[in-house]
């Protein structure tokens, strides 16, 4: 099935390029890759007299700082200089949501353990790193929360309004429901683990200007962040990025605290300022996915059919807003996966902590809703005896009926009927299932499970207003060409689907298209590269800017060359006016010389989109990417290791901009969201302090956690129905959710233990003293402490 | 030549770099980046966990060129005296064109950030000279697991390595003769002896001379891998006065399997050692030694290293222990071995006098009555410390009675420790289910193990007991032929969905 080369389609008779838009293509920074000569932003020459910053972090996790003692760091040798947050000129601020809840530097309470008080800005990195651990701290120690039943115990503040999504009477059909029962899961949260820990570079420039490279998601707020630190209207600030070693959600907001910082330093000194954290101190400082407690309640049918479903779910949001409000409600917006509840109520707590601030990461809340609404149709399966994917089956959405969401959304394009039951007949779903039960019978401390899960995944940015997009593309006079726009490569190949775009529709090759580092001096006002949305929103506003040039040198060739304006075609072996072929290059100079403007912005916004989160109405998304994976794995009841034996996904990128690039994704954001479910733990002690602070500890997928047999295709001549560019899907976060299926097999294997009796109740992530300590209350059924 | 001199020589790609001021713990990867502008090495973690500063380290042993991934960012440019460094900036063959692993990485797009990639591409070129890598999909795995990738979820990468095993010879093939001589012409047998601002670095360059250098400055930090003291630095932020980087002493690399035991010295690493120590402690369905860390840190780290340092979750010191291992120390000339257990004196204290160290350590070939059998749990099964190491030697007579039985576990006290009480329950017994539930209770007994951040106690004495009921499985008189572990069931099944 999958193999790398079979992806490379050759072009065919149908006028697109090679490795044109919707063909395969290699990433457009692979050889630079490969041989150590792309440049991120530690790689880059510093300018003379760089000074290197290192944040000196909190040792409690709630405390007033009753005095901050640092000249011991201002005396360390290499040091010159320490700020604090009287050292800030302008706002000492750097909430992403306009909460105010998120100081850049504590001055007299600190929110939690890892929180930066001070910088300080040195020679060298080691100089500024060995000076940070000089400084007295007398703290007052206030009372920490470090988790949801500590805040629900406290009645900790919410951190955002909770939200509360509703349609129909949920409690009256549970009430009326023939059978009911109701549960908790507890979903654990996940580091990012970007290979590039987080850095910035800022070079002070003229009269107050700054001119910051950032490993960010998102250029514009980061230069915000950087005018409201200083000060300064933001035409004085530029931010860039050329590529980010890893992203993942994590550099979306998390990237500010030290790009300001960078600026800061350099503002205060004039001097280059770069700030490049020690992996430790990333992780102890930035927030991570969100962790989630939830309680459900549903009423089901003996045929498995659900009735009603009620859903509580609690997050740790961490100290301050950031991100947490939409992560939350996308968590709701994913509860129901792909499964159709009648009646309906989901309510969210996002819950303040003293903890890391958490943040985007990947899927944003969704595969969180994801698992619960999975859990559901265990606890529906088990209690039927029914299969699982039978239960599945049963209750995903429908085209004509049984098609509305809790958020009272019409599914119009729901594909899953189709869908699961072609993954389950390719993968041999039901011979294999019914091996694992063979198996397992003889099996005393080995036992199989496997699941086949559905992904339905909204794509659009919940928050309306960023769904918008600008490109920016020059045309050279010697027919190259030069593109640039909002969105930002951290690896998913953004930058080479958007020079596909202009490659296919200018008919010309990749050594013909450029992409720029993305700036804020090129296009303004952009968005996160978020909520998988980059080719989606960037890729039509490429498209526009490249059609505005088309547009003008078609007009000017049909005027030169006395043909009709449809007798101009762009094609790979030239630009087609008439009867003749010409270079790409002799029609861009002879427009030059014609004065033709040969550059264009591009812009686009997202149809049909609204959403009103107060009254819970409107269409948040554009559109649904769907999927389906199945998982078989084998755990050890004896020490509840586990291994993934095998996995079979088929997704939907809709008509694929970059089949090998697609594919690369769901690889990827499947042994990530396996990850996330089974081996990456997070560990806080009594004090708040993370145990889990560097990848000793903090266990992301080694190579040979991947599954032994692992087949991922895409669904065939499935083009998006809404008018996407090129008709794709996004495929950034819906493939993460397939790691679900290797969460839900572990429970398979589980429930073996009482012959398939009663859900597991599991929790997650399932290492393997969670599947010990869920295999012990099954048995025993009691858990120790 | 011998006598001393006052810098370190090696190469970096093709040029030769003598180096009369280094400071003693200056990083390579701190050196190569800031120092050389080398910055295709990446610094991902800083403490050897993820493989983004993987360079190669050729050396010239006897008549041979052996090639290793390191780790950068916890080796010590000292400790490069006489080798030569490769770093990705090397990998382009001089006529420019791509490495065949580069250019296997290109054609399955094995990059995604790309921030991994370097590397894993060196890890790849090492993987493909390596001697004892096997090249099928296990060896794979166990040439990749030091590297982290984010971003592919591995199985481009491994594509990658499938055709570029495929690929014929590379660059280097072509210059091994010219390297070999180069190397051979920096052997000059000479002691290094460099003092500075920042420190004192003395590299000996015989046992003698390293025993009396430890007599002189008794408070000298000796260095063999620095898979541990280089974490002292670059996380710790430690300053050590006077380092001795042991790992080029010849005769500490000594690894003499005799008719009785097997003596590694105190030079030798993990890598070195897996064959000799795999031959005399085989471990049919799972590997102990393979899991110690990764390639990168198995061709630093050395197993003395890993005893000297006395750590209560090291993985070789209970299965050593298990086996009946000798340790042999030394001060000046005066020498003593002692049973390994006896090393481990408490948390944080071992017995070792002040300039006394190890030199070797000897286990005996076990008989043909004796099995041996140790399993490391872990929260990930590739590169990972342990929770639990179980260690087991039992030496049963033909009629099924145990007549002699050492356990030792890791993760379960201060100390890597035997389980007496164990060993009791097990000795003179009939390998019967009644003995398993003696020596589960037993077990009990033991250990009073510590939750933290791997595990909790409760898992820890569960699965210690559990441990036993596997071993029971696995060579009890009614062992089962199907598989024990979560491994070796899968490579079953790998093979029938293949078929
Ligand atoms: C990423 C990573 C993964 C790891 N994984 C594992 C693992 O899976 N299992 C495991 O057990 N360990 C693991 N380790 C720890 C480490 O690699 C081992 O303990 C290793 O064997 C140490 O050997 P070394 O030669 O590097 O020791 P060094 O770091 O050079 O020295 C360690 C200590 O021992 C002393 N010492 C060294 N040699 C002698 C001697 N001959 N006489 C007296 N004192 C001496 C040193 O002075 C120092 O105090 C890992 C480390 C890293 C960085
Ligand atoms: S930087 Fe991670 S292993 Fe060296
Ligand atoms: S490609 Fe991004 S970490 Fe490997």
């Amino acid at each position: 099935m999958a193999d790398g080369n079979s992806f490379v389609t050759p072009v065919a008779g149908d006028g697109i390029v090679p490795g044109g838009a919707t063909r395969s293509l290699r990433h457009e920074s692979a050889a630079m890759h490969v041989q150590g000569s792309a440049n991120y932003i530690d790689d880059l020459p510093e300018p003379r007299g760089t000074l290197h910053l290192v944040p000196g972090l909190s040792t409690r996790a709630h405390a007033r700082i009753l005095s901050m003692d640092l000249s011991a760091v201002r005396q360390a040798e290499g040091v010159v200089g320490v700020y604090t947050a009287a050292d800030i000129p302008g706002d000492n601020q750097i909430s992403p949501v306009g909460k105010g809840d998120e100081p850049l530097l504590a001055s007299d309470l600190v929110s939690f353990y890892g929180q930066p008080l001070f910088v300080v800005a040195a020679t060298t990195r080691g100089a500024a790193r060995r000076a940070a651990r000089l400084a007295q701290v007398e703290y007052e120690d206030l009372p920490a929360i470090l988790d949801v039943a500590q805040a629900r115990a406290a009645g900790s503040p919410m951190v955002w309004r909770p939200m509360e999504m509703k349609r129909g009477d949920a409690l009256a059909g549970l009430a009326h429901a023939p059978r009911r029962l109701s549960g908790r899961i507890t979903v654990g949260g996940q580091e990012h683990f970007y290979l590039e820990g987080q850095i910035a570079l800022a070079t002070p420039g003229e009269e107050g200007e700054m001119t910051v490279i950032s490993s960010t998601q998102h250029p514009t707020e980061t230069q915000h962040m950087i005018a409201h630190v200083l000060d300064r209207p933001a035409n004085l600030i530029t931010t860039e990025v050329r590529r980010m070693g890893g992203g993942f959600g994590g550099k979306e907001t998390q990237a500010n605290a030290c790009a300001c910082l960078a600026a800061l330093v350099a503002d205060r000194t004039g001097r280059a300022a770069k700030m490049r954290l020690d992996r430790d101190d990333d992780m102890t400082m930035t927030g991570k996915r969100h962790d989630f407690v939830i309680d459900y309640d549903v009423g089901f049918t003996d045929e498995g059919r659900i009735l009603a479903v009620d859903m509580l779910l609690a997050a740790r949001c961490g100290w301050s807003a950031d991100l947490s409000g939409p992560v939350i409600d996308r968590a709701l917006f994913h509860a129901d996966n792909a499964y159709f509840y009648p009646d309906v109520r989901l309510r969210s707590e996002p819950l303040r902590t003293n903890t890391q601030s958490n943040t985007a990461y990947r899927g944003f809340g969704g595969p969180q809703g994801v698992v619960a609404a999975e859990r559901v149709i265990e606890e529906v399966a088990f209690a039927t005896g029914l299969d699982p994917l039978e239960v599945r089956l049963r209750n995903v959405y429908g085209t004509h009926d049984r098609n509305v969401t809790p958020y009272n959304m019409v599914v119009e394009d729901s594909i899953s009927a189709e869908l699961v039951p072609e993954l389950a007949r390719r993968c041999h779903y039901a011979a294999r299932r019914a091996a694992t039960r063979a198996f397992n019978a003889a099996s005393p401390y080995l036992r199989r499970g496997i699941a086949l899960t559905p992904v339905k995944f909204g794509i659009s940015f919940t928050a309306t207003h960023y769904n918008q997009a600008g490109a920016l593309v020059h045309v050279y006079t010697d027919g190259s060409v030069q593109v640039n726009h909002g969105g930002t490569e951290m690896g998913q190949g953004l930058h080479t689907k958007m020079v596909q775009v202009a490659m296919r529709e200018f008919g010309l090759g990749t050594d013909q298209v450029r992409i720029t580092a993305t700036t804020t001096g090129k296009v303004p006002n952009t968005s996160a590269t978020a909520a998988s949305s980059g080719a989606d929103l960037n890729g039509m506003a490429v498209l526009d800017a490249v059609r505005r040039i088309k547009r003008r040198l078609v007009e000017f060739a049909a005027a030169h060359w006395n043909v009709g304006e449809d007798e101009v075609r762009f094609a790979p072996d030239g630009v087609h006016v008439g009867s003749k072929v010409i270079a790409f290059s002799h029609l861009t100079r002879q427009a030059y010389f014609a004065r033709v403007s040969m550059s264009a912005n591009g812009f686009y916004k997202t149809p049909k989109i609204s959403w009103n989160g107060d009254t819970g109405q409107g269409r948040p998304f554009y559109y649904f990417a769907y999927g389906a994976a199945c998982s078989e794995v084998v755990i050890d009841l004896l020490t509840g290791e586990t291994r993934i034996e095998r996995v079979d996904i088929l997704h939907d990128a809709g008509q694929s901009l970059n089949p090998a690039l697609d594919i690369g994704q769901i690889e990827g954001g499947f042994v990530q969201g396996a990850g996330w479910l089974t081996c990456e733990e997070l560990v806080w002690d009594r004090n708040g302090r993370l145990r889990t602070h560097a990848p000793s500890t903090y266990k992301i997928p080694a190579c040979s956690d991947r599954p032994r047999i692992f087949n991922v295709e895409l669904l065939e001549n499935t083009p998006n129905r809404e008018h996407t560019i090129f008709r794709s899907k996004a495929v950034g976060e819906p493939p993460f959710v397939h790691g679900v299926s290797v969460f839900m097999a572990i429970s398979d294997a589980l429930a073996s233990l009482d012959n398939y009796r009663t859900c597991p109740g599991l929790d997650a992530p399932a290492t393997p003293e969670m599947i010990l300590r869920t295999a012990e209350r099954m048995r025993h059924g009691s858990v120790p402490a | 030549m011998t006598g001393t001199r006052h810098d370190v020589r090696f190469y970096v790609g093709n040029e030769y770099h003598t180096l009369a001021d280094i400071a003693p713990t200056r990083t390579l990867l701190d050196w190569l980046r800031e120092d050389r502008g080398l910055t295709g090495t990446k610094e991902g973690c800083n403490e050897g966990d993820c493989g983004a500063c993987t360079v190669l380290v050729v050396r010239l042993e006897g008549d041979r060129l052996v090639w290793r991934a390191v780790n950068a960012c916890i080796q010590f440019v000292a400790m490069l005296d006489g080798a030569q460094v490769l770093t990705i900036e090397d990998m382009r063959a001089p006529d420019g064109s791509l490495h065949p692993v580069q250019q296997a990485m290109v054609d399955q797009h094995g990059s995604q950030c790309g921030f991994c990639t370097p590397g894993f591409v060196m890890s790849m070129v090492a993987g493909r000279k390596a001697d004892g890598l096997a090249q099928d999909e296990h060896g794979i795995d166990d040439m990749l697991a030091g590297n982290l990738c984010r971003c592919t979820g591995y199985a481009p990468i491994v594509r990658a390595m499938r055709q570029a095993m495929q690929a014929g010879p590379d660059h280097f093939d072509a210059m091994a003769q010219d390297m070999a001589d180069r190397l051979r012409r920096l052997r000059d047998g000479a002691t290094v002896d460099i003092s500075g601002p920042t420190g004192r670095l003395t590299i000996p360059a015989t046992a003698d001379a390293l025993a009396s250098t430890l007599l002189a400055s008794p408070d000298a930090r000796i260095v063999a891998g620095a898979t541990d003291v280089g974490l002292w630095v670059t996380k710790g932020l430690r300053v050590l006065p006077h380092i001795v980087p042991i790992g080029g002493i010849a005769d500490l690399h000594r690894i003499e399997r005799g008719p009785d035991a097997l003596y590694i010295g105190a030079a030798v690493t993990w890598q070195e050692a897996r064959a000799a120590l795999t031959e005399i402690l085989p471990q049919p369905d799972d590997e102990v030694i393979r899991r110690i860390g990764s390639v990168q840190v198995r061709n630093a780290g050395t197993v003395c290293g890993n005893i000297a340092n006395g750590s209560p979750i090291g993985d070789g010191p209970p299965v050593l222990i298990a086996a009946g291992a000798r340790l042999h120390l030394r001060r000046g000339d005066v020498r003593r071995t002692i049973a390994l257990e006896d090393f481990f004196i408490d948390y944080g204290r071992q017995d070792r006098a002040p300039g006394e160290f190890v030199e070797g350590v000897s286990i005996p070939v076990p008989g043909p009555q004796t099995v041996i059998r140790a399993w490391k749990i872990s929260k990930r099964f590739d590169q990972d410390i342990s929770a639990i190491l179980g260690a087991f030697s039992l030496t049963i007579t033909p009629d099924g009675t145990i007549e002699n039985a050492r356990v030792a576990f890791g993760g379960m006290a201060a100390t890597p420790r035997r389980a007496s009480r164990t060993e009791a329950a097990l000795v003179g017994r009939k390998w019967d289910e009644t003995t398993l539930e003696a020596a589960r209770q037993a077990i009990a007994q033991d250990f009073a193990p510590i939750t933290d951040m791997r595990a909790s106690d409760w898992y820890r004495r569960t699965v210690a007991a559990n441990l036993l009921t596997r071993l029971y499985a696995d060579c009890g008189p009614d062992a089962a032929r199907a598989p024990i572990s979560v491994r070796t069931a899968c490579k079953a099944a790998g093979e029938h969905a293949h078929g």
